[in-house]
């Protein structure tokens, strides 16, 4: 068996991948799994986005990887310079659970469903149409991009495996 | 991690001890449920990168049973107690008048008393914290979920999110014996509570 290219995303993180492979990330709970992908030339784009908006961001140095608004232009951008075409790049995304339902007045309780809005407006606002997504539940998942085909893969320990 | 520039060792030793006294708690309910002595081992207090928080229980994918809850009050936090699936089995057969089932899943009568389980640990948990403390802390509700750990932890680093991509957090496991009954505390006190914390064990926060 020839061993695949396996280039994994870390939370609060974003990579890249071109031609073939697969690009990861595992147990996504409330964060949001963002991938963009241009399927003529294969390259592919992954962010595991941990928050909404870096309008909250406290830290010293962003992290543009952690944030909805600040990880999906970042990928486009890295995406572009490999050569992507703009008009081509498709988008999909899984996670944004509610791990832990009560319905507690802080508003980080509802932090899965406020990632996914904001992924979205980010996609709307880019203007990169999104395909497929698979968000919400109250279950973790693990997605994987497949380079050559652009199918994103996700399993979880509740709903078993699917594909987008 | 700015936040973490003033922890020094003897504040480690401070938030160890906090550690400590929440588990030891903790451990005797435990004990007193089971009828069983609980051994409990040496808290650790670890910062670590949000990528390896769940290292700890096994790697990001590891399926774990997790009790969550919220501390609410003075010094707001997080606590998870999490036990690994086999492990969480062996204590619910150790407990009398639970009809247990045999397959690797669990029912509602389990999950249940898992439920109740994490309920009176992190209950008896927090409130030797708070006496300690003198803060004010209350759980909220505790929810119950089995699922990858990546997915579970990274829920309680969320506060952490917004200043940098590392966390603090208290780490206690619980052994008996031989026996496979090992579970973990995790308690990811919000950043703005340490101050809390250590102003009312009366350690200096300045100049260190």
């Amino acid at each position: 068996m020839i061993e695949q290219k396996i280039v994994k995303v870390g939370m609060a993180d974003l990579n890249v991948i071109s031609e073939s492979g697969l690009i990861r990330t595992t147990g996504l709970g409330s964060c949001v799994g963002v991938t963009l992908y241009e399927p003529s030339l294969k390259i592919a784009g992954m962010a595991h986005v941990m928050l909404p908006t870096s309008d909250i961001a406290r830290e010293g140095q962003l992290n543009i990887a952690k944030y909805a608004d600040t990880a999906i232009p970042e990928l486009l951008a890295r995406l572009l310079a490999m050569g992507a075409s703009r008009s081509r790049l498709v988008a999909k995304m899984a996670g944004g659970s509610q791990m832990f339902a009560f319905g507690g007045k802080n508003d980080t309780m509802r932090i899965g469903p406020r990632n996914t809005e904001s992924c979205k407006a980010k996609l709307l606002e880019l203007g990169i149409p999104l395909l497929a997504e698979d968000s919400g539940g109250n279950y973790g998942r693990t997605i994987e991009l497949e380079c050559s085909t652009g199918v994103l893969f996700i399993r979880s320990v509740q709903m078993g495996a699917k594909e987008l | 991690m700015d936040a973490f520039r003033y922890f020094k060792e003897f504040k480690m030793d401070v938030l160890k001890e906090v550690g400590n006294i929440g588990a030891g708690n903790a451990a005797t309910a435990l004990s007193r449920l089971l009828d069983k002595p609980i051994d409990m081992g040496v808290p650790k207090v670890e910062i670590l990168p949000f990528e390896q928080v769940a290292d700890i229980v096994g790697g990001a994918e590891q399926i774990v049973v997790a009790i969550f809850l919220r501390v609410e009050g003075e010094a707001p936090g997080n606590l998870f107690f999490i036990l690994n699936p086999e492990a969480a089995k062996n204590l619910l057969r150790r407990l009398k008048g639970i009809d247990i089932g045999q397959n690797d899943s669990f029912n509602e009568m389990e999950i249940s008393a898992l439920n109740e389980i994490g309920n009176i640990l992190a209950g008896s948990y927090l409130s030797s914290l708070a006496d300690f403390t003198k803060l004010s802390m209350s759980p909220t509700v505790p929810s119950l979920a089995i699922d990858m750990a990546g997915a579970i932890l990274s829920y309680g680093l969320l506060q952490y999110g917004e200043m940098g991509d590392d966390a603090l957090l208290i780490d206690t496991k619980f052994l008996e014996g031989t026996q496979e009954i090992e579970g973990q505390f995790f308690l990811i006190p919000d950043p703005a509570s340490f101050a809390k914390i250590f102003e009312s064990l009366g350690v200096p926060l300045e100049n260190d």
